[in-house]
């Protein structure tokens, strides 16, 4: 899986979701790259870390970590795992790129007591532009990509999410809007380049 | 390039007692060569178990005495390699109805003074993996930081891992399966029909006479077409001729031809007949599931690691069998890596793709090391 490269924003995501994430709990990161969240993660939080990664390069960097990682796609990597067994599934930037993000969501409630969902605001107020007053599809900091070489296969709101949970009747329990720097409060659905969700079965 | 492991020799276990096998029948006498490189630690806690493939002997790494050559697998074993020998005590035995060393059918049997032939019982995985697990205990070896190996190895790897859970610490099969397939049965049948129609053969009593070399040869060239892949033979020899022109007669004429008739000439100068017959039974007989699923398999391993590591162009043990088994370790909460190495070698490649099953398992030993000293605090 591919990640946004913009460093400054992926440390804070990496913070934000290590605030999350209870010491020594048990981890498995979906789409984990070259394991650099999982390692920050490893080392600040002592978590148990495991990571799901298609990217045949990538599983080198990761088992040179240290981490433990099965190389295939998250959609089918998902289903192997027992009930509950980890204590967080996190989707960093990842998923917006699988097939079916209701089903691979759904997975990951039963694999795991709570889901972290990180991903890029389609509705920013740039994106906005770019689409209603330019004519262009949008590409910000956080959808860094070109429409004819992108990773992205779904394109989606922090107010898109809310009504996916709530019509899944999946239950939100925190919420964090981000801009590159910092977290925002106020109409976050107009100004977060990025959200982070923490979510669980209701 | 790192160093090898220096001047090696093979040396000897005997077994004094009666060892039963799977079957339930009874072998006395049993020998297993075997051979070490570095040194077991004060801690005991650095043992690597390498298992060889089905062509493969106790002489993994290292030269002997006089000999060009080096082992098996010794761009893998040695100072500063994968199973780094200043690191790690490492040992290889020749498999249990091999014809290196260890007791086979081609071994003497003492009632009649004649060798085995036929009359040597026919063997398993499992019993291969116990007549080590007697050699291990022998050496004084109380807990293996890994069992390693590719193809039949693997197997012996899984084996290991279920017979013996609390032994094992970590586990690395390498393009190899959980259980024999149709298909991969059918091969080795086929190798095993070659041998048995070479009318010296005289039902595996042929010790003292002409061997049946020219069906052996053909079960090794079988072999090794399996061994490869259409893209490395399409690479490797494509259509070429030993010759400008087509001789419009049955002589050696395509470099593939040549190639697969030396393969098969030169195994049969180093290998028995018979011992090929036990081995790939054993192989076919290979289904660690045992009536049940593979997820109940693996339901009594809880600390072993795994590394399970597949080669894309591997046709003869693809990597949806090696996903198979890191979907029972993932079932079963135990800590598994995998990785499907991209290579056009086809199964050879264990034997071939060094440095990226260098980086994977040199930093899956210090880990599971690490691991190791971690919960000893």
């Amino acid at each position: 899986m591919r990640k946004n490269d913009n460093n400054i924003h992926l440390k804070l995501d990496h913070r934000i979701i290590a605030s999350i994430i209870t010491p020594e709990s048990r981890v498995l990161d979906l789409g984990c790259g070259e394991g650099q969240l999982l390692e920050y993660l490893v080392k600040t939080r002592g978590i148990e870390g495991y990571g799901i990664e298609i990217n045949e390069s990538a599983i080198y960097k990761c088992v040179e970590k240290g981490l433990s990682v099965s190389h295939e796609d998250i959609d089918s990597g998902l289903k192997d795992y027992p009930d509950h067994f980890f204590d967080y599934v996190i989707f960093n930037q990842t998923m917006q790129q699988v097939h079916n993000p209701k089903k691979a969501i759904h997975r990951a409630l039963r694999i795991g007591k709570q889901i972290i969902v990180g991903f890029p605001n389609f509705c920013h107020i740039f994106a906005r532009y770019q689409l209603t007053i330019r004519g262009n599809v949008p590409i910000t900091h956080s959808l860094p990509y070109t429409w004819y070489d992108t990773p992205n296969m779904h394109f989606l709101s922090i107010k898109d999410f809310q009504s996916f949970c709530h019509h899944e009747k999946i239950r939100i329990k925190k919420i964090t809007c981000l801009t590159q720097k910092r977290t925002v409060k106020i109409l976050p659905n107009l100004f977060a380049y990025n959200a982070i969700f923490l979510i669980e079965k209701s | 390039m790192a160093e090898s492991a220096g001047t090696v020799e093979t040396k000897y276990y005997f077994f004094d007692g009666s060892f039963r096998l799977e079957s339930d029948a009874l072998l006395e006498n049993m020998v297993i060569a075997y051979e070490t490189y570095g040194n077991l630690n004060s801690e005991d806690d650095n043992a690597v178990l390498i298992c060889h493939a089905l062509s493969g002997d106790a002489h993994a790494a290292g030269y002997h005495p006089g000999e060009q050559k080096p082992g098996w697998w010794d761009d893998m074993i040695g100072p500063g390699k994968a199973f780094d020998t200043e690191k790690y005590f490492v040992i290889c035995s020749n498999i249990l109805g091999g014809c290196k060393g260890s007791t086979g059918p081609a071994s003497i049997y003492k009632e009649t003074g004649e060798p085995y032939g036929l009359t040597f019982p026919v063997i398993t995985i499992s019993d291969m993996v116990n007549a080590q697990k007697l050699l291990i205990d022998y050496l004084g070896i109380k807990k293996i930081l890994t069992v390693a190996g590719g193809s039949m190895g693997g197997m012996q790897g899984l084996q290991w891992s279920i017979s013996y859970p609390e032994m094992v610490q970590s586990c690395i099969p390498i393009a190899t399966t959980y259980k024999h397939s149709a298909q991969q049965i059918a091969f080795d049948e086929v190798g095993r029909q070659a041998i048995m129609s070479d009318p010296r053969w005289e039902n595996g009593d042929y010790y003292g006479k002409e061997h049946p070399f020219g069906g052996l040869s053909v079960a090794r060239m079988i072999g090794h077409i399996t061994y490869m892949s259409d893209t490395s033979m399409e690479q490797k020899f494509g259509r070429a001729l030993k010759k400008k022109e087509y001789g419009y007669d049955f002589t050696q004429e395509f470099e593939v031809e040549g190639y697969l008739r030396h393969r098969g000439n030169n195994f049969i100068q180093r290998f028995d007949a018979n011992s090929y017959l036990y081995i790939t039974k054993a192989m076919d007989y290979f289904d660690i599931q045992k009536n049940h699923s593979l997820f109940r398999a693996f339901q009594y391993i809880k600390k072993t690691k795994f590394l399970v590591i597949a080669f894309s162009s591997d046709w003869l043990y693809p990597s949806y069998q090696s996903r198979e088994i890191v979907k029972a370790c993932k079932m079963n909460g135990i800590d598994v890596t995998y990785c499907e190495i991209s290579s056009d070698y086809g199964h050879d490649a264990f034997l071939i793709e060094f440095p990226e099953e260098t980086k994977l398992i040199t930093h899956f030993l210090e880990k599971v090391k690490n691991d190791l000293v971690y919960a000893k605090k």
